[in-house]
């Protein structure tokens, strides 16, 4: 049991470093995020009550899209360097190391996301009464995108164009998160609870914890085959 | 007395039979060759008795049982070298020797990863960042990565391709020292490593007329 939680934490330990020494990739992530939602200003106009009306949704679904664009990251070089054929042969459950590179993934780009989403929701005229839930919201739903990405992710290991199925994959199955996500932050504006959805939020991230190092790491022995 | 073996092995990769009912077994200390022309599934055994491919009929037994029983217990028993150096560049050539003793389970002990790196002489490197490596210094940090913890079987996968003669020589020691410790090695190489060893020729299983119209039913 010990040497589980030892590979586990070499596992992620490994990861950051990485994500340090490349430090440019959460940059990209983070930057790409801020200019999409700066985009929707310029491109809807600057009325206060509009960008107020549409805020928690334009953050969500940016947010959204730069979980999608860091996703490739998460597998695709350790299966170019040959790292993941051996990784696949470390005597440990493969869904464990899964679980290790998806929470390592989600602190190099979900986290960071998280910490700007505040400066944003001020870009966008959110009332000061929703920044609390939109960031318990992003909080539960992004490790969800991860985990639910890093299936999408080992399945497209390989394809051709997989810069392109990867979305078609993985898209759909983001939307309950978007769904709840941004509803959580609309309820609690318009004065309603917000707790409903953010327990489903919660829930979804615990099913999502359950089931998707299963599939994922079944993807990964395919893809090593 | 550990053995591995492998019965009736058959594999088929994209609808062509690769090999078929081939049989081997290696037995502590022993040294089993790969021989074959390009092609011919060299690097698909070795894969498969890795246990990374699955054969579509046969098996493999390590000590009498089957390693799909207990995979886990098997993987620890094994290293595999493949084509792929598996080096991290952004590391330094310590940073990546550490992290993969640490995933075999073994407590890293810093003598052991500085004495692994030394065999090879990449002592002098551990600092460096392992994008200045050249192909050869990163097939030696991989094969470094196969001494720096201690595993039973090894399975090398053209393991002195871009090796300067000195490290074949290095390579020849390590080899030796680890059947003299009773491992077991499968290997697949050009290079005669040691003279003493037994050869499985593996045209010899491949594209059979027989086999081929056989598995096309």
């Amino acid at each position: 049991m010990s040497q589980c939680f030892q590979v586990f934490k070499s596992l992620i330990r490994r990861e950051l470093r990485l994500a340090i020494r490349h430090g440019s990739d959460s940059w990209m992530v983070v930057m790409f995020f801020v200019l999409v939602v700066i985009l929707f200003p310029l491109g809807v106009g600057p009325e206060p009550a509009i960008l107020t009306r549409i805020s928690s949704g334009v953050i969500w679904v940016a947010a959204l899209l730069s979980a999608m664009l860091s996703m490739d990251r998460l597998f695709q070089s350790d299966y170019e360097d040959g790292s993941l054929d051996l990784l696949v042969l470390i005597p440990q459950p493969l869904e464990l190391l899964v679980l290790a590179k998806t929470i390592a993934h989600w602190l190099t780009t979900g986290l960071p996301l998280i910490i700007v989403s505040p400066l944003l929701a001020l870009l966008l005229n959110m009332e000061a009464s929703g920044y609390g839930v939109l960031l318990a919201a992003l909080g539960l739903g992004t490790p969800t995108l991860s985990l639910v990405g890093a299936i999408g992710t080992a399945l497209t290991l390989g394809a051709r164009r997989s810069g392109v199925l990867l979305p078609l994959l993985i898209l759909p199955l983001f939307i309950p998160t978007l769904i709840f996500g941004v509803s959580a932050v609309d309820a609690e504006l318009t004065g309603l609870p917000s707790k409903p959805q953010l327990l489903i939020l919660g829930g979804l991230l615990l099913a999502a914890l359950a089931l998707c190092p299963w599939a994922s790491a079944a993807a990964l022995r395919q893809a090593s085959e | 007395m550990t053995d591995f073996s492998g019965k009736d092995l058959t594999c088929i990769r994209g609808e062509r039979v690769v090999f078929a009912r081939l049989t081997f077994s290696i037995r502590e200390g022993e040294l089993l060759y790969l021989q074959g022309p390009n092609g011919s599934g060299k690097s698909t055994l070795l894969r498969l008795m890795a246990g990374l491919l699955r054969p579509v009929s046969g098996e493999l037994l390590w000590n009498g049982q089957n390693i799909k029983e207990d995979g886990e217990k098997f993987r620890g028993q094994l290293h595999y070298v493949g084509h792929q150096d598996a080096v991290k560049t952004a590391l330094t050539v310590e940073e990546n020797l550490n992290f993969w003793a640490e995933m075999s389970g073994v407590k890293a002990r810093e003598h052991t990863v500085r004495d692994a790196l030394n065999t090879f002489s990449l002592g002098h490197l551990a600092t460096l960042p392992a994008k200045f490596l050249s192909a050869g210094q990163r097939k030696r940090l991989n094969l470094a990565r196969v001494c720096a913890t201690s595993a039973p079987l090894w399975l090398l996968d053209e393991p002195s391709n871009s090796l300067d003669t000195e490290s074949l020589i290095q390579l020849k020691r390590v080899i030796t020292a680890h059947r003299e410790k009773g491992g077991m090695i499968a290997v697949a190489t050009h290079d005669e490593l040691i003279s003493d060893s037994n050869t499985l020729n593996i045209s010899e299983f491949t594209n059979t007329k027989e086999t081929t119209l056989e598995f096309q039913l």
